[in-house]
Formats: C-alpha cells, structure tokens, sequence
C-alpha cells in the first residue's frame, strides 16, 4: 500500500507552501526596497542606504502584517454581514 | 472491503486538505497583491516605523481597492447583460 502517510504529504505540502509564500515576499521586498533606498546605484553601498534597506525590511514586514489583518478583518465582516457579494475572486 | 473503506477516507482526508491549503494560497496570493498596490500608495521612503497616518492609509487602501473590485464586478455585470439584451 502507500509507503507515504497522509500526515507527511500534508506536512510536506505546508511547508512547500510557506516557503513559496516567504520566496513571493523576499523577492517584492527586495524590489521595493532597492527602488526606495538606492537613488544612485554606486560601487558599493553606503552606510544610509545599508540603514535604509534593513528599516526598509522592518517596514516590509510591518506592512504586510497590517495589509493581512486588514483583510482578514474585512472577510470576517463580509461573512457577518451575509453580504451576496460578487464572486471577484477576492472571498 | 474495509481496504477500500480505509482508501477513501484517506483520499477525502487529502482532498479536504488541498481544498483548504488551496484557499489559504488564494488569500495568500491577494495579499501580495494589495501589498504591490498600497506599497505604492502609501510607502514614500521607509522610516524607523509605520506612522498613524502610514497605517490609516494602507488599512484605507486595503478596504476601498476591495469597494472597488466589488463595485467593477458589478457594473461589468450590468454592462454584459446590457450587451446580450442588445445582440438579440
């Protein structure tokens, strides 16, 4: 029969999952940040725009927590409210 | 007989599984996409915290690109219905 339990397929598909979602998010950030904090790109980076990439990371993060509460907030409101919202994919 | 039992609650066991992580991957996916847009919006250059000011914005960019997604499925609707009454 199957060598493979459920429990690992799972386990293995989460973990897949979580890092597909960390690899979407480092790659944005690293875009946003780069177009943020270097203005001129130099032969190296200088200590502000060190300093303004790992605040920029925070902030990636922080904003990411917010954009995510917020949702989150909203579909619990929707599906209080029995709202007969359009099907646009977002709920 | 009971091999066979034991199969299918294996695979509704997966199937729900997949259905549920599924969803997470679409929340997930929206996400990143209203962290793309309010970014944009309202993240000049990164300071040391997120302002009160910063935070109304992108919880008000959230909630209103939402408004809008909803208010465009809408009319879009309207307008093909409007269509197909014309095409008759």
């Amino acid at each position: 029969m199957a060598d493979v339990s459920n429990e690992e397929i799972m386990s293995q598909m989460k973990q897949q999952m979580a890092l597909a979602n960390a690899q979407g998010q480092l790659s944005k950030m690293t875009g946003k940040c780069f177009k943020a904090c270097i203005a001129q790109p130099g032969t190296s980076l200088n200590a502000s725009e060190q300093r303004c990439i790992s605040q920029c990371v925070d902030r990636f993060m922080d904003v990411w927590d917010l954009v995510a509460r917020t949702y989150g907030n909203r579909l619990q409101r929707e599906e209080e409210l029995e709202k007969p919202y359009e099907k646009t994919g977002m709920f | 007989m009971s091999e066979f039992e034991d199969l299918s609650a294996n695979d509704k066991e997966l199937q729900e599984f997949l259905m549920i992580e599924k969803q997470k991957a679409q929340v997930h996916a929206q996400i990143h996409e209203f962290n793309e847009i309010c970014w944009e919006k309202c993240i000049g250059k990164p300071s040391n915290k997120l302002d009160s000011a910063t935070e109304t914005c992108l919880s008000n960019c959230v909630d209103r690109f939402i408004d809008t997604s909803l208010l465009i499925t809408q009319r879009f609707a309207q307008a093909l219905q409007k269509q197909s009454s014309v095409d008759m």
